[in-house]
């Protein structure tokens, strides 16, 4: 489990190129990121979880479509793989389009509660 | 005591007499008649009579029955509290308990669960270094304690537990006397316990409490079993009877030979990147002092497994939250007390091929048993000490600073800068994370506790949570510095032990004026939610904020992958899961345990007059639950 945010962070770091792919439906993209259980271990909206973090966050600046795709059907690490059959390629299109949508967070210095 | 001086009465007929509100110091009749006349739909009732009443008896008052002497045992041990549910088997030690003792050290704090009991005597002991005395009958409620010895037992914790059982199938009482009485009642957690004992005399008790003490206390610090019979609480003690209480004899802590401590000093001075990597180092706050003189003494980094507070949280040579990088970097990593090793050490030889040598200190060396698995998967090294390692770590230091030259001393000083800077930007990294969600509902966990650290960091704080299941959050955030400010986990995974912990932490805590913080996991907490009433009703302050994530998450997060290894689709996955539908009202729970509470809080910007609120109440000198929707994780 503890591999899978490494790899998942390395891979975001080589794939973050510009995304030419179709934008997908957000908010069906939300309804599936919530019905396949993404939140369940990267948080809502995204954010990661774990401890160092075992999920990694996922947005905002998602992976590249294609990265994405190829990433949930053979993932490193805990994370279960998602099969076409689960998870439609139109369907890693409409997530992916969700996690865009949300914001970045506000920055660490305007947040006091983090600087003490 | 002699066979021949036995008096013919257990508590149970002199009990039983005393309720039918006959003189209890005249003969009582055998309650057989009584049973056999009885009507079919009496039989209940006639059953209960029977259960409590001895076959046939000859009622007298007792004026010096055996538990006051066992409770004189007891109070030369110093056990501060009795953490007990009442149990017939053990009514002649409770009775000496609130009476003969005056219901002061111990004093008897009611459980509503043996499973409660123990593992308020988990966490209790976490806090104050020592066990509490906890009760349980010898069958039925040491079913119940079971997972939670088990808990302390994977813990490295001392319980001190006395369990009551009829021995002498001549004088067990009735029906229900059988079902709780048994031949070996230790038996049972023998696997998980350090050492239990059936005494058959007042002197053999009083010999086996004292010894039960010292085990328990020696490292490996682990759970102890002592049978207290029901004959031996309940007869009198003869008049020529000689008893006596043995000394305590605290045992020294078993420390490193001096050769193999020299030789992994030798090792440690010499590496270019060694790695202290430690679970349950600091058994006491003098073993954080010795760890952070035994870092600085080498700038080595120092990697947490959480499983005590072995290292102040802030200090430049931390390096928990890049704990694989830290790993794959040395070359020499000193394990000391540690738990899954084995998994530690693969995981960074997965990442690197570069060569490494690996030496433990560690208690776990000294004593182990073979049924139970929680010794984890053997993991060879270069050198291994069977030791305990605070007790090793002052001839540790000093054999490495003997060691010291002034190139190593430069070095080492080099090292140590660049450990500060990767510790600096972890912090920033970790500042980042807790962003991420910062205004989301459900709440972030990392916003819970960059809230709450806000309003304790001024206070004399103590967590007394697992933090696993709230990703690590306090632990990262907050200052974290003293033994006290954090206690680690359950030990051996056992669900339930969360809500009890923090209330016996917090009993401990109390004395001391601390605010203790407990934040609790909403499964954990249903399995033993009396333990509030147990708060309410010794005034025992904390402050619980549940951790409402509406599920038994981890095993929604594992339903859910056995379900896509399988490519089965996940919409399911929450039969046998979810806690919802209804949701539970924990605010509404508390309150009717008598605890003040308020919630469910699902907007973050509500969390600061929240906390505030909570933690006033509970420097007050109250419990305090503030329920609050939270992020899986």
């Amino acid at each position: 489990m503890k591999n899978l945010g490494f790899l998942f962070v390395v891979l975001a770091a080589t794939v973050l190129a510009q995304d030419k792919a179709p934008a997908g439906n957000a908010e069906n993209g939300k309804r599936l990121y919530m019905r396949n259980g993404c939140y369940e271990c990267h948080g809502t909206v995204g954010q990661g979880a774990g401890a160092n973090p075992i999920a990694p966050k996922l947005a905002p600046k998602p992976l590249a479509l294609a990265a994405l795709t190829a990433y949930i059907r053979k993932p490193a690490g805990g994370m279960p793989p998602y099969t076409s059959k689960v998870v439609a390629d139109a369907e890693v299109a409409d997530i992916r389009a969700y996690l865009l949508t949300i914001p970045e967070p506000p920055a660490v210095k305007s947040l006091p509660l983090l600087n003490q | 005591m002699a066979k021949s001086k036995k008096i013919p009465v257990d508590r149970r007929g002199f009990l039983k007499g005393a309720a039918a509100g006959a003189a209890s110091i005249l003969a009582v009749k055998p309650p057989v008649a009584f049973a056999q006349q009885a009507q079919p739909g009496a039989r209940e009732a006639a059953t209960l009579v029977a259960a409590n009443t001895a076959p046939t008896v000859e009622a007298r008052v007792i004026d010096r029955p055996g538990s006051d002497f066992m409770m004189d045992v007891f109070k030369s041990l110093g056990f501060d509290y009795l953490f007990a549910n009442p149990g017939g088997s053990f009514g002649g030690l409770h009775e000496s308990v609130i009476n003969y003792g005056g219901n002061v050290d111990p004093e008897f704090i009611t459980c509503m669960h043996e499973e409660s009991s123990i593992a308020m005597a988990h966490g209790y002991a976490k806090i104050e270094g020592k066990p509490v005395l906890t009760m349980a009958h010898g069958t039925v409620g040491l079913q119940h304690a079971s997972m939670a010895l088990y808990n302390a037992w994977c813990d490295r914790v001392p319980v001190y537990l006395v369990i009551g059982n009829t021995l002498d199938a001549a004088h067990r009482g009735g029906e229900v006397a059988w079902d709780h009485s048994v031949q070996d009642a230790a038996a049972m957690v023998r696997d998980f316990c350090k050492w239990d004992d059936t005494p058959i005399s007042l002197q053999h008790f009083a010999e086996s409490a004292v010894r039960a003490y010292k085990i328990a206390m020696t490292p490996p610090t682990l759970p102890v079993v002592l049978v207290a019979d029901t004959e031996l609480q309940d007869s009198q003690i003869p008049a020529d009877e000689r008893l006596r209480i043995p000394k305590l004899s605290p045992t020294s802590p078993p420390a490193g030979d001096s050769n193999a401590v020299m030789d992994a000093a030798k090792m440690l001075v010499a590496a270019e990147n060694p790695v202290i990597l430690v679970g349950r180092s600091a058994r006491t706050p003098a073993g954080v002092k010795l760890l952070v003189e035994l870092a600085e003494t080498l700038q080595a980094g120092v990697v947490d497994q959480h499983l005590r507070m072995n290292f102040p949280s802030r200090h430049p040579l931390y390096q928990a939250w890049r704990d694989r990088a830290a790993l794959a970097d040395a070359d020499v990593i000193l394990g000391m007390e540690t738990a899954d090793f084995y998994g530690m050490i693969q995981a960074r030889v997965r990442n690197t091929a570069k060569p490494l040598k690996i030496v433990t200190i560690s208690s776990g060396d000294l004593y182990n048993k073979s049924n139970y698995q929680d010794f984890q998967r053997y993991q060879a090294a270069d050198l291994a000490i069977a030791a305990d390692a605070e007790a090793t770590m002052p001839a540790l230091i000093e054999a490495c600073k003997k060691l010291l030259t002034d190139d190593r001393k430069r070095a080492m000083q080099d090292r140590g800068t660049k450990l500060a800077e990767l510790s600096r930007q972890t912090h920033e990294r970790l500042q980042l994370q807790a962003s991420y969600g910062w205004d989301a509902s459900p709440i972030s966990t990392a916003r819970v506790s960059a809230e709450l650290w806000d309003q304790i960091k001024t206070e004399d704080w103590s967590y007394v949570s697992d933090a696993l299941f709230f990703s690590f959050w306090p632990n990262k955030l907050w200052d974290m510095k003293q033994h006290y400010h954090y206690i680690g986990n359950k030990g051996g995974a056992g669900i339930g032990y969360g809500s009890p912990a923090a209330v016996g932490a917090a009993v401990a805590n109390r004395k001391h004026g601390r605010l203790t913080i407990n934040i609790q996991s909403d499964g954990d907490f249903m399995y033993a939610p009396g333990v509030l009433w147990t708060a309410s009703h010794h005034k025992i302050p904390m402050l619980t904020i549940m951790h409402n994530n509406r599920a038994y998450h981890q095993e929604v997060m594992g339903i859910q992958g056995t379900a896509n290894r399988r490519s089965r689709g996940i919409e399911r996955i929450g039969i046998g899961t979810k806690i919802e539908d209804p949701l539970i009202d924990y605010a509404g729970l508390a309150k009717s345990l008598g605890v003040r509470s308020e919630g469910p809080i699902k907007d973050p910007k509500e969390l600061a007059g929240a906390f505030k609120r909570g933690i006033a109440a509970a420097k007050g000198g109250e419990p305090y639950l503030i329920d609050v929707h939270t992020q899986g994780r």
